[in-house]
């Protein structure tokens, strides 16, 4: 039986109700708007670009725990990455979200607090909810126009 | 003596919350009995689509075990079966919503496959540039989606009739709205994410003062309350079967004849028509006008037997028992502290929406799911109504009448979980 406690972790709650780095970004060079039919959330991602590091990154939105903790955990996390570390974080993420994850969590501490998405394979209809503003901030940094959507 | 007893055996005759054996009803579902996640199911997802009692599997697997043949043009027996069955399944359809002749029922695919039907018929032949459709704010897409398509090929105009914040039809508003380019009111019966019952005899009369023609979008009214068309007097009325305890992919789009006959067909194909040549192609009579191609044979007999089913339980009784049971989720759900229910309309049936306070209800449904509860999260295809509410989704529990009070306590004691984890 899926843990709904392991869905639901702590720090999850904690972003989820205090989201980090959630406004307007000023000088933003790259955004883009992500939306979810499935439930109705809607994420907008901000990021300013330093050559190809991503000096700062924030979002704005509304949706679920998952979603809303998920681009609250990214704004964290990505800040001072480069396109291309993201971009591998992004590889490791969804493999984790989707349960495809090989190799042990603990021995790769590149995902940091990223990893208290484990949960979320064990629920398969939210992992669009977990991956929204990651596939967001791609369509970002692509510099794409549309909005881009889970379904 | 003799007179009082049978009085009092006929009172409790009449009174149909008294007589109503939900647990024998509950037998004749055998979805219902399983467990999810451990827990024994609670489906309250009813108006997405409801569970299907063995009376319609047991109907459908005849037809594939002994009936199974082509409608209509068979000369030999298993066609014969057939065609009886789909059209006295037509027959039971047409008596359900009171309707003069058997005629009057198109099988389509469903509500939404019916409305397009009527837009793109009705609508192509009548609705010319300026003129326009008057809906309500609380539409389902399906009722608002066929008629911009059709408004954005003819430059018409869609209109909305405003609600207030309790998910009622502001009637004086609707009124208003109904103009000399008015050339058609398409309105919800019940609405899919309030259970708002509108008030439809007087909205039809209000747009027959106008000669303004009506349809009614009953595909969450037909499983609940009574559909009398002819009372009614509107010129269209859909169900979907599926959400009648019937199979999915059918249902029923019934209009006036008169209406009927003068529009022109929606597809062309086989079975529509009486004679074709490459010069020119006569159209069947009515209902076939309408039904191209080989229909869904299968489902309409699914159907057909779902309305038996619904006919001998009665549907006056559904409506008391089902008024009952939201009478009781209604007033416990209102005493969990940081929950509001939208929709709060004085006449309702079947759906009861809410949201929580810090609390998403797609996170509500997962936790809800956990605890063998099914209910529906999101904006429910009803975008505009969401905007009208300055909500982004809401949480529906949806009622049938094999449901109890058991589960309602079932749902209230799951929500106090997702308060526990969420809140």
């Amino acid at each position: 039986m899926p843990d709904l406690r392991g869905l639901y972790q702590e720090v999850i709650l904690d972003h989820s109700k205090k989201p980090r780095n959630y406004r307007v970004l000023e000088g933003a060079d790259h955004q883009a708007e992500g939306y979810n039919p499935l439930c109705g959330d809607r994420v907008t991602l901000y990021v300013r670009l330093e050559n190809d590091r991503i000096s700062d990154v924030s979002f704005q939105g509304c949706g679920c725990a998952i979603s809303t903790s998920s681009a609250s955990l990214l704004t964290e996390t990505l800040k001072g990455k480069t396109i291309s570390e993201a971009d591998a974080l992004f590889d490791k993420f969804h493999a984790l979200v989707t349960g495809q994850r090989n190799g042990n969590l603990e021995e790769d501490s590149s995902m940091g607090k990223l990893a208290v998405f484990s949960g979320v394979a064990e629920f398969p209809v939210r992992v669009k909810c977990a991956t929204l503003a990651w596939h967001t901030l791609r369509s970002a940094l692509k510099g794409e126009e549309r909005t881009v959507t889970t379904e | 003596m003799g007179i009082t007893s049978h009085h009092i055996t006929e009172t409790a005759g009449r009174n149909s919350a008294l007589k109503f054996d939900v647990d024998r009803i509950r037998k004749d579902f055998p979805a219902l009995d399983q467990t999810v996640h451990g827990k024994p199911l609670v489906y309250l997802d009813n108006a997405a689509t409801s569970q299907k009692p063995l009376a319609v599997i047991e109907a459908e697997e005849r037809f594939y075990r002994r009936d199974c043949s082509n409608i209509h043009r068979g000369v030999h027996e298993l066609s014969e079966r057939a065609t009886k069955a789909y059209e006295d399944a037509r027959v039971t359809a047409q008596r359900f919503l009171n309707a003069r002749d058997s005629s009057e029922v198109i099988f389509v695919r469903g509500a939404t496959e019916a409305i397009n039907l009527v837009a793109s018929s009705f609508g192509r032949k009548n609705v010319g540039p300026g003129d326009e459709i008057l809906i309500t704010a609380m539409e389902h897409h399906s009722n608002i989606v066929p008629w911009q398509i059709l408004c954005e090929e003819k430059g018409a105009k869609l209109l909305a009739a405003p609600i207030n914040d309790h998910g009622e039809l502001l009637f004086d508003e609707y009124v208003k709205l109904l103009g000399p380019r008015t050339r058609l009111v398409s309105v919800v019966h019940v609405s899919n994410v309030l259970g708002t019952i509108n008030p439809v005899q007087e909205i039809i009369q209000a747009a027959h003062r106008r000669n303004i023609p009506v349809l009614l979008d009953g595909a969450q009214a037909a499983p609940h309350v009574k559909v009398d068309v002819r009372e009614l007097d509107c010129e269209f009325y859909t169900f979907s079967g599926h959400k009648l305890y019937g199979p999915t992919g059918v249902g029923v789009l019934y209009g006036k004849a008169e209406m009927l006959g003068a529009m022109p067909p929606y597809q062309g194909g086989g079975d529509m028509i009486s004679s074709v040549t490459f010069e020119k192609t006569l159209y069947n009579s009515l209902p076939y006008k309408f039904e191209a191609g080989t229909s869904n044979i299968a489902g309409g007999i699914g159907l057909g037997a779902a309305i038996n089913y619904v006919n001998r339980i009665g549907i006056e009784n559904i409506a008391a028992y089902e008024d009952e049971l939201l009478t009781y989720a209604t007033e416990s759900l209102s005493n969990i502290s940081g929950l509001r229910i939208i929709g709060t309309a004085e006449k309702k049936a079947g759906a009861i929406s809410f949201v929580m306070e810090g609390i998403h209800p797609h996170d509500a449904g997962t936790i809800l799911d956990q605890e063998g509860i099914a209910v529906r999260t999101g904006h429910h295809c009803a975008q505009p109504l969401m905007e009208r509410f300055k909500i982004p989704a809401t949480t529906r529990a949806s009622l049938a009448f094999y449901n109890t009070k058991r589960e309602i306590d079932a749902l209230a004691a799951g929500i106090q979980k997702v308060k526990e984890l969420l809140g």
